[in-house]
């Protein structure tokens, strides 16, 4: 019963295709194994990671954001030009408040429009999305800023640790991933732990339910586009900072990528299901997939076609599943010819 | 003694439209108060008002002897007014755990889940009205009588004062029923009131103290139920005297039978079922949930497979593998749940009424004819009375007697030899429902065969010219109308 429920789960499903998917890896080019190469997985998977617990938190609660990648190159590129104006030549830290502050602002920006005036959330954040980056654009700076202050310069080398293999290669953990175990705990214990996690999920679920429950729905939204907006923030500056320059042209468009890396993940598009497991191994598959097919020698043309691939398998097998289960329960109900006085 | 909710003067419009105008209401601690009224009376209003849902535009809402102003949904909750709605409002994708406790632990104003204390909670509910349920089931996933459970375990958690059950059994079978009555006077015994809404006569009759009928927004009565019966009840919710002519057939029993069945058997839902329909009869089959009557259905119409056993129409053995296959023979299904399975519920009662036979509107080049579209649309508007008449308006803004006539318009326009019927009046009020029996009856009349499943017992008894009783996925025993009562067939249905 217990094994049942396990393999019921679309997160034990991406998390034995992953393990397999390594295997094959492994086996093609055993350069896989190497520690070289899981800290650069680690490094790819940190800043979509990030992006992707954001988008499940809003897909948990029924909605869907395509703003974010907006929002992060706004914070990274403004708070670039501004610490670099005021020729700040302290630590990466500064960056990262203003990053989440900026962040923190934008996605009040969709909080408003999404709970106050109730309008579709796609609507809202398609807009924003081009706003954001209009406004970035025009007003603040296009050009790539490569003369980028020395705290965000010296970050790109902020290792953990580093190993030197064999060959006398130097390879270090970069400590960005800190930030992505640090949300992705924050994200698990919000969502199982606390009311306001509990409402996502209510809200997600039905709205109508939720509100007739006593949930502040208000709230609970607010909550859901700022906190996206501060993790967009402090992806950004991550990816700008790992980057070693400032692109206001960057990032825009990974969107859809890190949405399908969730609902691989086990997160309902339609809302009220989701979890951080699933979506880190969600975002570690598509990660695996796209950095390995370079090892295993498959022209990098071809990396969107068999990402893309993956996306409809991962996403097409539950979607039968629940298509199988519900043709299940009109023809035969579990409690058919048993007497119906065992219930009550 | 104290009123525990005295509603006074209340009036509320809707863009215009009067929904509720001058309504008063007084419950007292531990008493069963029905609200009784047709769809579209003004009842939801009423309740929406009371849980706090919808303001009122005029008047005064005192609970517990304080004055309420603008009452919020969680005041009415804080001061023990717990709404179980139609469709429960639980949460699809929340355990059965989760679901029970989920208002109980927002209520206590908790920031942090504790998981143990969730189940705990639910399962001293659930002891409370002395249920079982899986507490980690997705509700999604649970039977709707099963739903009906979780929302009454939720609603007692929250110390209620008063329980408003909002057409409470429309799911439910009988037994449940009984189950169901059961615990509101274990509910009512504890000083707890609740305000049952109903259009079922026969459930009014039975557990309510006092009756407030409304129609159309107004009150018309407010009375103890013991002054009430079935055609006073009836007087009052419609305006007018309805008397329901029985049904006779009139055809002869030795004509050649429309549907034989033979020894039909579908492996764990229904075994050995034999019987012969004439055309123009009508034939009851009921049964409890389980008892494999919808089953049974769902296998004349093609849905679910047939293991052994013969299905012979005008004379012809047939085989239905699917439901294209059943529909080429002329056989038609109205579901149980017409929202969810019978009715494309944004599309316009014309696109609901054409969804079966637009292959046969097919003008020049291959197109739809949209004039003869437009003609068959209102001639069925016109043929079973669809209120209101306009062929562009969304089925969902249709009552529920009307829906099903656009489910029947649908059915009947592809011109079926046979129709099946899965509870065809289910959540339709009394005077709907019975303009609805003249229709089947007319339907009959004209030589359809009509299958009808249900459990309403009076509802058979009205229609019906013999009625077959199912157990465990038998036919157990078979009746002409005539020969026997409604009483009579209440208490086999029941009898284990």
């Amino acid at each position: 019963m217990l094994v049942k429920k396990l393999f019921s789960k679309q997160e034990t499903l991406v998390a034995i295709t992953l393990f397999g998917l390594c295997l094959v890896i492994g086996w093609i080019n055993p350069v896989f194994w190497t520690a070289g190469n899981w800290f650069d997985l680690a490094r790819s998977a940190t800043v979509t990671g990030i992006f992707a617990i954001g988008v499940l938190i809003v897909l948990i609660s029924g909605g869907i954001d395509v703003s974010f990648t907006a929002i992060a190159v706004f914070a990274m590129y403004t708070t670039t030009v501004l610490l670099k104006d005021a020729q700040y030549t302290g630590g990466m830290w500064l960056f990262f408040v203003i990053a989440a502050l900026i962040g923190l602002g934008l996605g009040l920006i969709n909080a408003f429009f999404i709970a106050q005036f109730r309008l579709p959330t796609l609507i809202v954040t398609l807009g924003t999305q081009s706003m954001f980056r209009g406004f970035l654009l025009f007003v603040i700076g296009s050009k790539i800023i490569r003369d980028i202050p020395p705290g965000m310069a010296d970050y790109s080398k902020a290792f953990l640790f580093t190993v030197t293999d064999d060959r006398g290669v130097t390879v270090g953990l970069h400590s960005a991933v800190l930030w992505l175990v640090a949300v992705a705990i924050l994200a698990f214990v919000i969502l199982r732990y606390t009311m306001l996690g509990r409402s996502i999920y209510a809200l997600g679920g039905s709205r109508e339910a939720a509100e007739r429950a006593g949930f502040n729905i208000t709230r609970t939204q607010v909550f859901i586009y700022a906190f996206v907006g501060v993790l967009a923030g402090i992806a950004g500056m991550i990816y700008g900072g790992l980057n070693r320059q400032a692109n206001a042209q960057d990032i825009v468009g990974q969107e859809l990528d890190v949405i399908a890396a969730t609902v691989l993940g086990g997160a309902s598009i339609m809302g009220g299901r989701g979890s951080v497991i699933g979506t880190l191994l969600g975002v570690m598959l598509v990660v695996v997939m796209s950095n390995s097919l370079v090892l295993m020698g498959i022209p990098a043309t071809w990396q969107r076609v068999v990402v893309g691939v993956i996306i409809i398998i991962g996403t097409a097998v539950p979607a039968l599943r629940t298509l199988r289960r519900q043709r299940r329960s009109v023809n035969v109900e579990p409690e058919m010819l048993s007497p119906v006085e065992g219930r009550t | 003694m104290q009123p525990f909710l005295s509603l006074a003067h209340i009036s509320k419009t809707y863009a215009g439209v009067r929904a509720l105008e001058d309504v008063s209401l007084t419950v007292y601690p531990g008493e069963i108060h029905c609200l009784v009224g047709e769809n579209g009376s003004g009842k939801s209003t009423l309740i929406k008002i009371i849980a706090g849902v919808v303001q009122p535009d005029a008047g005064q809402i005192v609970i517990n002897g304080k004055a309420m102003h603008h009452l919020h949904p969680i005041d009415a909750i804080r001061e023990g007014i717990q709404v179980i709605y139609q469709d429960f409002s639980l949460f699809p994708n929340l355990t059965v755990a989760e679901n029970i406790a989920i208002n109980h632990e927002l209520s206590r104003q908790k920031r942090w889940v504790n998981w143990q204390e969730v189940r705990e909670i639910a399962r001293q509910a659930m002891r409370k009205i002395n249920v079982q349920l899986d507490l980690d089931a997705t509700v999604g996933e649970i039977p709707v009588a099963d739903k009906q459970l979780v929302a009454i375990c939720r609603a007692l958690l929250q110390n209620a004062k008063l329980i408003i059950m909002d057409e409470a059994t429309t799911a439910l079978t009988e037994r449940e029923i009984r189950a169901l009555f059961e615990v509101i006077h274990n509910v009512q015994r504890e000083g707890v009131a609740v305000l049952f809404v109903s259009h079922k006569l026969d459930e009014v009759l039975e557990i309510a103290d006092k009756a407030l009928i409304i129609r159309n927004g107004r009150v018309v009565l407010d009375a103890d139920a013991r002054e009430l019966d079935r055609s006073k009840l009836t007087y009052y919710m419609t305006g007018r005297n309805i008397e329901e002519a029985i049904f006779e057939w009139q055809g002869d029993p030795n004509s050649p039978p429309l549907l034989q069945v033979r020894h039909l058997t579908s492996l764990g839902s229904f075994e050995d079922v034999s019987f012969d329909l004439h055309p123009g009869e009508i034939l009851g089959v009921t049964g409890l949930l389980g008892s494999g009557r919808t089953e049974l259905a769902l296998a004349l119409f093609g849905a679910i497979p047939i293991d052994s056993g013969e299905i012979v129409l005008e004379g012809q053995p047939v085989v239905l593998r699917s439901i294209q296959d059943a529909v080429a023979h002329g056989i038609g299904y109205v579901p149980e749940d017409r929202l969810t399975e019978g009715l494309f519920l944004e599309r316009s009662i014309s696109d609901n009424i054409l969804a079966r036979i637009l292959d046969a509107l097919k003008g020049a080049g291959r197109l739809l004819d949209r004039a003869s579209m437009k003609a068959t649309t209102q001639e069925w508007i016109a043929r079973l009375s669809i209120k209101p008449p306009h062929a562009e308006l969304p089925a969902k803004s249709l009552s529920g007697g009307n829906q099903q006539r656009v489910v029947l318009a649908k059915w009947l326009a592809s011109k079926p030899r046979l129709l099946i019927l899965n509870g065809p009046t289910m959540g339709v009020d009394v005077g709907s429902k019975m303009e609805l029996h003249e229709i089947i009856k007319q339907l009959a009349r004209e030589g359809l065969g009509v299958i009808i499943i249900s459990d309403d017992i009076p509802e058979l008894m009205q229609t019906c010219n013999r009625i077959l009783l199912m157990r465990r996925g038998r036919i157990v025993e078979r009746f002409e109308r005539r020969q026997i009562t409604e009483m009579d067939l209440t208490q086999r249905l029941v009898a284990v």
